[in-house]
């Protein structure tokens, strides 16, 4: 500190130490981000989020297999769990399976061998793919080591036309992440730019759109969603009806947001500081980029965080209940409803796993939302 | 009055319109502001006093246009000479004379954008009129900081860093950063710790001196007022009920509204009877004012011609202004100096 100026009063002498002065230059998003690392919780949900995001970008890489190729010979194959040590050591394998047929019902029974060590390797040749759909290779992270091309590794056991279900997932999660997170993208455009105009001009716009999100919201979701998506084609290529999908869902979502941004801006356009702007002669652009919208998006983002697993258990739903995305599409939703049946509960219980995988990453997004909420206006505190 | 005047304020008047029902009709108006006139000469403070909810903040705002009067003149000097109504500039006319009047507000802390850096805070009214080189900017706001009390190191700070006192001069940095010549002080103290008021206020006062300000200054607390002020005007409902000098009218008012807020400040002694003004029941609302002089529920000296007749605002004395049917039979309690 260089010397105080002569004219500068005690008060303005402000002792500050190596620590406190950290504080005091810290900005919104430094003090948000100390906030939410003291929510190990969430902190710990980002990371697993992270992970999901990863399935999300190279599926091909994660999974062992072609999620599309059928093998009726290999049908219900249960789970073969992935082993860590290998006689006091580290290496991975997984046990062998065995069928065999039973002569009264005619159904092929496997055995879990576990005697039978198939050795797993890591960064093993596999199906060729292009990874983020520009470099061709053909590794793969986890995949059956031993050289015999007929040992097969189904991590999560095939399902009824002997598909590996374990490839099957990583691709679902690109999938119903990614409608998740395009929706609620295009849920906050459409709720921003809606909740800005009736917040900040207030008078008639925000009389028609107050009075649509009312009546957005005073629909039954359920009816609407099966209206809208039996009125798409069924004829369209399984992107078309992706795209269609969360289109859907965002233009039925936006609501919340659109209310929470006009409720900002109605906030914001009676402070003191936004009138400081306009009266130092800012213009109106500026008002808004430079001095509203900054001061709630840190709640923007967190609300956001909040409504993608909204997104995601909507868009499982209508794929369960096939108005969703059909195979040969495959997201959590398709999967599942590939176990709708006694038959999946009963003798093939591992085709229930996504709907794990869907539970766990709605709490994960749900408590990462709870801890960035928390987090994000340091200055309430 | 030798001085020139900067602002004439003419039958200001402002109404908030009272919306009811889903077509959003106009049920009534608030008059927040009601046929105001005075005028601000160049170098003079001007006091504006009042209870809450007077009109005093609506006035200020309506001479800084953050609210459109619905009629009336502000007749404005500018540095170029000439001469404009600013109650009729639309939004881009006003921009370019934004600079020569500025705000300091109540509140310390929502006048700050806790986003943003005293850097930021302070050097925006210099970017928005054009000062682009960051350099030239940075020395300018070192220069301001100086100039209210502050270390120019703070410069990379938030606003969350500082105190109340601390951020009051802030914003004042902020207000004087266009070097303007009318500033608009709204409440600026009364947010304050009674320790950090007298540093602000002499820091105002020494400010004028060097840079040659005209203050709006608007408060409630008469003590504040007569200590900065060389002129004050007293509102009541949105109507000007007393203007005159401050000596003057702290000593001898002629308006029985002004003698009862006198009476009401308190005074460090036990053995002083506080005043025989003293003030019943409430302020009445804008929306509905009493008939007549609008004082004169409240006033013990109603007579009633102050029922039915409202009175006319009218100079007694040189540059006196009072609006009282009975302001020249009455002899009023002051404060004795």
């Amino acid at each position: 500190m260089s010397s105080p100026t002569a004219a500068a009063p005690p008060e303005a002498e402000l002792a500050a130490t190596a620590a406190e002065e950290r504080v005091s230059v810290a900005s919104n998003w430094t003090l948000v981000w100390w906030r939410f690392r003291k929510h190990r919780l969430a902190l710990f949900c980002t990371l697993l989020l992270i992970g999901f995001y990863l399935v999300v970008l190279v599926p091909d890489f994660f999974a062992t297999q072609d999620p599309e190729a059928t093998d009726a010979k290999q049908a219900f194959i249960p789970a073969q769990p992935l082993h860590l040590f290998n006689a006091g050591q580290l290496g991975l394998w997984a046990p062998a399976v065995a069928g065999k047929r039973n002569a009264i019902t005619l159904r092929m029974e496997w055995q879990v061998d576990e005697t039978r060590r198939i050795p797993v390797g890591v960064f093993v040749q596999g199906e060729p793919y292009k990874l983020l759909g520009l470099i061709e290779t053909d590794r793969h992270l986890l995949g059956p080591a031993s050289g015999d091309a007929k040992d097969r590794l189904y991590l999560l056991g095939t399902d009824r036309l002997g598909r590996d279900q374990w490839s099957r997932l990583m691709f679902g999660t690109r999938t119903s992440m990614t409608i998740g997170m395009i929706a609620v993208a295009f849920s906050i455009v459409l709720g921003v730019i809606l909740g800005g105009i009736s917040g900040y001009f207030g008078g008639l716009p925000d009389l028609i759109i107050q009075r649509l999100v009312e009546l957005l919201q005073s629909l039954p979701t359920i009816p609407i969603w099966l209206a809208l998506t039996a009125a798409l084609p069924q004829d369209w290529r399984p992107e078309q009806v992706f795209f269609a999908i969360t289109l859907i869902l965002s233009l039925l979502g936006w609501t919340t947001l659109a209310r929470e941004v006009r409720g900002r801006f109605l906030a914001l356009r009676e402070e003191d500081f936004v009138l400081a702007a306009e009266l130092a002669g800012c213009s109106r652009m500026r008002i808004i980029t430079r001095h509203m919208v900054p001061t709630f998006m840190s709640h923007i983002i967190a609300t956001s965080t909040l409504a993608i697993p909204v997104m995601i258990i909507n868009e499982t739903s209508l794929s369960f209940l096939g108005l969703g995305l059909r195979p040969p599409a495959i997201s959590w939703g398709v999967l599942l409803q590939e176990a709708q049946n006694i038959q999946t509960v009963a003798l093939a219980p591992w085709l229930l796993v996504p709907g794990l995988v869907v539970i766990v990453a709605v709490l994960a997004f749900n408590l990462v939302g709870d801890g960035l909420r928390d987090a994000a206006d340091p200055y309430t505190h | 009055m030798s001085a020139p005047v900067l602002l004439e304020v003419k039958h200001l008047r402002k109404y908030f319109p009272i919306r009811r029902g889903l077509l959003q009709r106009v049920a009534g108006n608030v008059r927040a502001v009601d046929d105001v006139s005075f005028t601000i000469a160049a170098g003079e403070t001007l006091g504006l006093v009042g209870e809450s909810g007077c009109g005093k903040t609506t006035v200020s705002r309506c001479i800084l246009r953050a609210y459109t009067p619905t009629s009336g003149e502000l007749n404005f000097h500018t540095k170029e000479g000439r001469t404009v109504d600013l109650a009729r500039l639309s939004r881009a006319e006003l921009r370019p004379l934004r600079p020569q009047m500025q705000m300091i507000f109540q509140d310390p802390y929502g006048s700050l954008n806790p986003r943003m850096t005293l850097f930021d805070i302070v050097g925006e009214p210099l970017l928005v009129n054009g000062l682009r080189d960051r350099q030239a900017r940075t020395d300018q706001v070192a220069e301001l900081l100086r100039l209210v009390g502050l270390r120019p190191e703070y410069m990379q700070r938030f606003p969350h860093a500082f105190s109340g006192g601390q951020r009051q001069r802030i914003g004042i940095a902020r207000a004087l950063a266009l070097n303007p010549r009318l500033v608009v002080a709204d409440e600026p103290v009364s947010a304050l710790d009674v320790s950090v008021q007298a540093q602000i206020l002499n820091l105002l006062l020494e400010l004028q001196k060097r840079l040659s300000l005209t203050y709006l200054f608007v408060a409630h607390n008469l003590g504040v007022v007569k200590h900065i002020c060389d002129r004050v005007a007293v509102m009541y409902v949105g109507q000007l009920v007393e203007l005159g000098e401050t000596q003057a009218l702290f000593q001898a008012p002629r308006h029985p509204y002004t003698a009862a807020l006198l009476a009401a400040v308190p005074v460090p002694d036990p053995a002083v009877r506080s005043g025989d003004v003293e003030l019943k029941g409430d302020v009445p609302s804008p929306a509905n004012p009493p008939s007549g002089c609008y004082f004169h529920p409240r006033c013990p000296f109603a007579a009633e011609v102050c029922r039915t007749e409202a009175p006319v605002n009218r100079e007694v004395a040189p540059g006196r202004f009072v609006s009282c049917h009975r302001a020249d039979e009455l002899q009023l309690p002051g404060v004795v100096q």
